[in-house]
């Protein structure tokens, strides 16, 4: 929050054209946006909690699909685009204070730097979107795993080892009999004999949703982001005027913390 | 402080501000906004009465009388969201608390302008594919859209279910609106407990639309999902749980029948008190109970789900928390009939309309105990006694609520003052019609008439003619009520400042008020100081008395 001074110095200089005719003062006007995109925040808050409770009921029904189909995500890119989407917050922030120091070019500068980890963070997307494409590892009635095509499930009466699924050749996973990834030894040793799960589909459902949910945020959040960019390069920002920079900047931040949570819950399962 | 008294109707109001059909949809003036979702709004009620009557003419004989199975399937589809979605939930926030709202905290506006109108348009997006879904196939599933019906049938869910989403947002920036209005533009001598209890009732209808919305929101995505790719997230063939759709629907749509309510129950508090002449008996209690509804209603959910699979011990809580609601519900009844206690009530069109509500409220309110207590429920569930109750309390609460506040607030909106004698007739009608249509309903559904059934045991029939004989009653009631507003329109006395000797603040700026609301900013004061307001001959209306002098009616 400012100080008061600076709006009460705004009056002085007589610029407040930004202030609507019924608020009594800039003062008012940027307590009234703060408190109302606060509540927006909620709302997108609780239109994500309706799938964290799908993910939270359908990971206690079922852990096992849980734990076996995390193994397709790869860790190392998740971990990367929570790097991305973390730097991008580090500079949302510090452009909204370049905004509060008048700082014109920096403010430009920080919000074309958080749109770009915008794009990285779509780009890797696209990256692990299109691999869980080429394998088949899509949501519910998508879901034809290419590695285990071979093995029409509906032939073999009980449900196959992992260990019997040959390797296939349109697949670029590793077999499956070694399981995905990053396994410990104990697990790998237990998955030896452990079966493939039923209902696996369930578990990319809830990760295509999630994701998917999430990447439209992350494109709104850019668009809104480019808009103030726009606005910031005919210098409508300064010290005295920068609440839209602000609540761009509260929005990305909630969009990265929605990210944070969605990582392990979806990426780091044991 | 000088109070203007007068009609401003051939003077500068907000109506005669700007002129040309631009200056309607591009307005950013709450108080056109208002008078556009008033339009909307009944436009939809109209809809929605019409599809009723047509479901109420087929019903008329056990057999098919007018139209075929899946018509009828449909009909009561399209009654049920046209109703719900399109006019109830938006009714009284978007269309009345819209014009009200800044003029009872003495504001020029609401706090985001441009958000309103686009909440206005997205209503307006959300009504036109819930039409375009009429055209292309409409929608057979009953407006709970349960899965795995609606994913397999059909029709054209995906237009309607995309309507209601977007319906849905209209809806949340609405609520977005008045909190952050009633929080920031409050003048500072407006505390909290001087603040008129309608504007309550819109808060905490506005916390319920931005919590509870959202997770509607989600689950509409989730169903166009399922239909749209197959994403099986509600499928058992894939894995999912049906149930957890009705989990998700109805977090949403239980706490949705309060956003019907706490506004009407706020209508009602302007009403009772204006109409009895008296200080509003217990204030802080029908303030607070307003709350506790709101908090409650998020914890009730499971009571559509007795009969869903749901474990007995999940049913015994919610049975207990449903039970709940009935105390802040009686606290508000109980504090309405107090006020008129030993009040000078006076029998006015709008008063008639409050008085209607106690009755159909109470029955409403009573009936949904059978309905909450677990063992008569099963034996009630999905029949007409279900149908008759949420009828006495949405109709019989809410859209009554409505009207009474469109025939209270008509004069402050038109300028215009309407025909009593036939506004009566209309109220007394509607009163007449409603309870002959519901109250057969009760009985045949007790008797175990199963609801959403196209053909029926003829041991039934009886019952089904007296309702569908009062649907009829009903409607003309209404053409009555519409006739005597249009009338008024053209031909209506024109309206003095205060026609009815309230004292919140709308009622000290001319009517209609000028497009800044106030002349001269309102000093707010006690918002149930009735007694300062005396009828003046000359004006027409109330006028505040001099101080000093004791006030009351001449």
């Amino acid at each position: 929050m400012q100080p008061v001074a600076e709006f009460e110095e705004v009056k002085v200089h007589g610029a407040e054209s930004h202030v609507a005719h019924h608020f009594p003062d800039a003062k008012a006007q940027v307590e009234a946006g703060k408190l109302g995109m606060w509540i927006f925040l909620a709302t997108e808050i609780l239109l994500f909690g309706g799938l964290f409770c799908a993910y939270a009921v359908y990971r206690a029904n079922h852990p096992e699909i849980f734990v076996y189909a995390h193994h397709f995500l790869n860790k190392i890119l998740g971990g990367i685009n929570t790097v991305v989407l973390i730097f991008s917050s580090f500079t949302m922030a510090w452009a909204v204070r370049a905004a509060q120091l008048s700082q014109q070019k920096k403010l430009v500068r920080l919000l074309a730097a958080t749109i770009f980890c915008g794009f990285v963070f779509l780009g890797i997307k696209y990256v692990e979107y299109e691999h869980k494409w080429k394998e088949g590892l899509l949501w519910g009635k998508r879901y034809k795993p290419a590695h285990a095509e071979v093995s029409k499930p509906k032939d073999v009466p009980p449900p196959k080892p992992l260990i019997s699924v040959n390797p296939e050749e349109r697949s670029t996973l590793p077999p499956p009999a070694v399981p995905p990834q990053g396994l410990s030894w104990e697990v790998r040793a237990a998955s030896q004999e452990t079966v493939v799960p039923q209902n696996v589909q369930l578990f990319f459902s809830v990760y295509f949703v999630m994701t998917g949910l999430h990447g439209l945020h992350v494109v709104a959040g850019m668009v809104v982001l480019f808009w103030i960019l726009l606005r910031a390069r005919r210098g409508e920002f300064s010290s005295a005027y920068f609440t839209p920079v602000d609540l761009a900047g509260l929005y990305w931040h909630l969009v990265d913390l929605i990210w944070i949570y969605l990582f392990p819950l979806l990426y780091l399962i044991h | 402080m000088a109070v203007p008294v007068g009609n401003a109707l051939f003077g500068d109001n907000y109506l005669s501000h700007a002129k040309g059909w631009k200056s309607w949809l591009f307005t950013l003036d709450h108080k056109r906004i208002g008078v556009m979702y008033l339009v909307s709004i009944l436009a939809s009620f109209l809809l929605g009465g019409v599809f009723a009557l047509l479901i109420r003419m087929e019903l008329w004989t056990p057999q098919r009388t007018i139209m075929d199975a899946n018509t009828y399937n449909q009909m009561f589809t399209l009654h049920g969201a046209a109703m719900i979605f399109l006019f109830i939930i938006p009714g009284i926030p978007a269309a009345l608390g819209n014009f009200v709202l800044p003029l009872m905290l003495g504001a020029k506006d609401v706090a985001f302008p441009r958000l309103n109108l686009l909440s206005y348009y997205l209503w307006v997006a959300g009504a036109v594919l819930a039409l375009v879904s009429i055209v292309t196939g409409a929608v057979d599933t009953g407006w709970t859209f349960y899965t795995p019906y609606s994913t397999t049938t059909n029709t054209s869910v995906i237009s309607m279910t995309l309507g209601a989403f977007i319906l849905g947002f209209s809806s949340i920036f609405t609520g977005l609106n008045f909190i952050v209005s009633i929080h920031k533009l409050r003048p500072p001598t407006m505390t909290w407990f001087k603040m008129p209890l309608f504007l309550w009732g819109l808060y905490g209808t506005a916390i319920i639309q931005i919590l509870a919305t959202p997770v509607l929101g989600i689950t509409l995505l989730l169903l166009i999902a399922e239909r749209a790719l197959g994403v099986g997230i509600f499928d058992p063939a894939l894995g999912g749980d049906p149930v957890l759709f009705q989990h998700f629907f109805w977090f949403y749509s239980h706490p949705a029948v309060y956003i019907m309510i706490l506004p009407a129950m706020g209508v009602i508090s302007e009403l009772v008190s204006t109409f009895s002449h008296r200080h509003i008996f217990g204030y802080r209690f029908i303030a607070m109970s307003s709350i506790a509804i709101a908090v409650i209603s998020f914890l009730v959910w499971g009571h559509h789900m007795f009969v869903s699979g749901q474990s007995n011990l999940a049913s015994l809580i919610f049975s207990i928390l449903t039970f709940l609601v009935a105390i802040p519900s009686a606290v508000k009844v109980f504090n309405w009939v107090a006020t008129m206690y030993k009040g000078e009530v006076e029998l006015a069109t709008p008063m008639l309309y409050a008085l209607s509500f106690l009755f159909l409220f109470g029955i409403g309110g009573l009936t949904g105990l059978f309905l909450g207590a677990l063992a008569t429920d099963v034996h009630l569930t999905d029949t007409y006694f279900v149908v008759a109750h949420f009828h006495y309390t949405m109709f019989g609460g809410t859209a009554i609520a409505f009207f009474g506040g469109l025939f209270y607030w008509w004069p402050k909106i038109t300028g215009r003052m309407y025909r009593e004698a036939w506004a009566k007739l209309g109220a007394f009608l509607i009163f007449i019609g409603f309870n002959t249509t519901f109250l057969a309903q009760f009985i045949m559904g007790a008797q175990g008439m199963p609801r959403r059934y196209y053909n029926y045991l003829p041991e039934f029939a009886p019952y089904h003619k007296v309702s569908t004989i009062g649907a009829f009653i009903l409607a003309i009631g209404f053409v009555i009520a519409a006739g005597v507003l249009l009338h008024s329109l053209f031909a209506g006395e024109p309206a003095p400042a205060n026609p009815w000797g309230a004292a919140t603040l709308e009622w000290q700026t001319t009517s209609p008020p000028p497009h800044d609301n106030f002349e001269t900013q309102p000093i707010p004061g006690d918002p149930y100081d009735v007694d300062r307001w005396v009828f003046d001959r000359e004006a027409g209306g109330y006028v505040l008395a001099p101080s000093g002098a004791a006030g009351g009616r001449v």
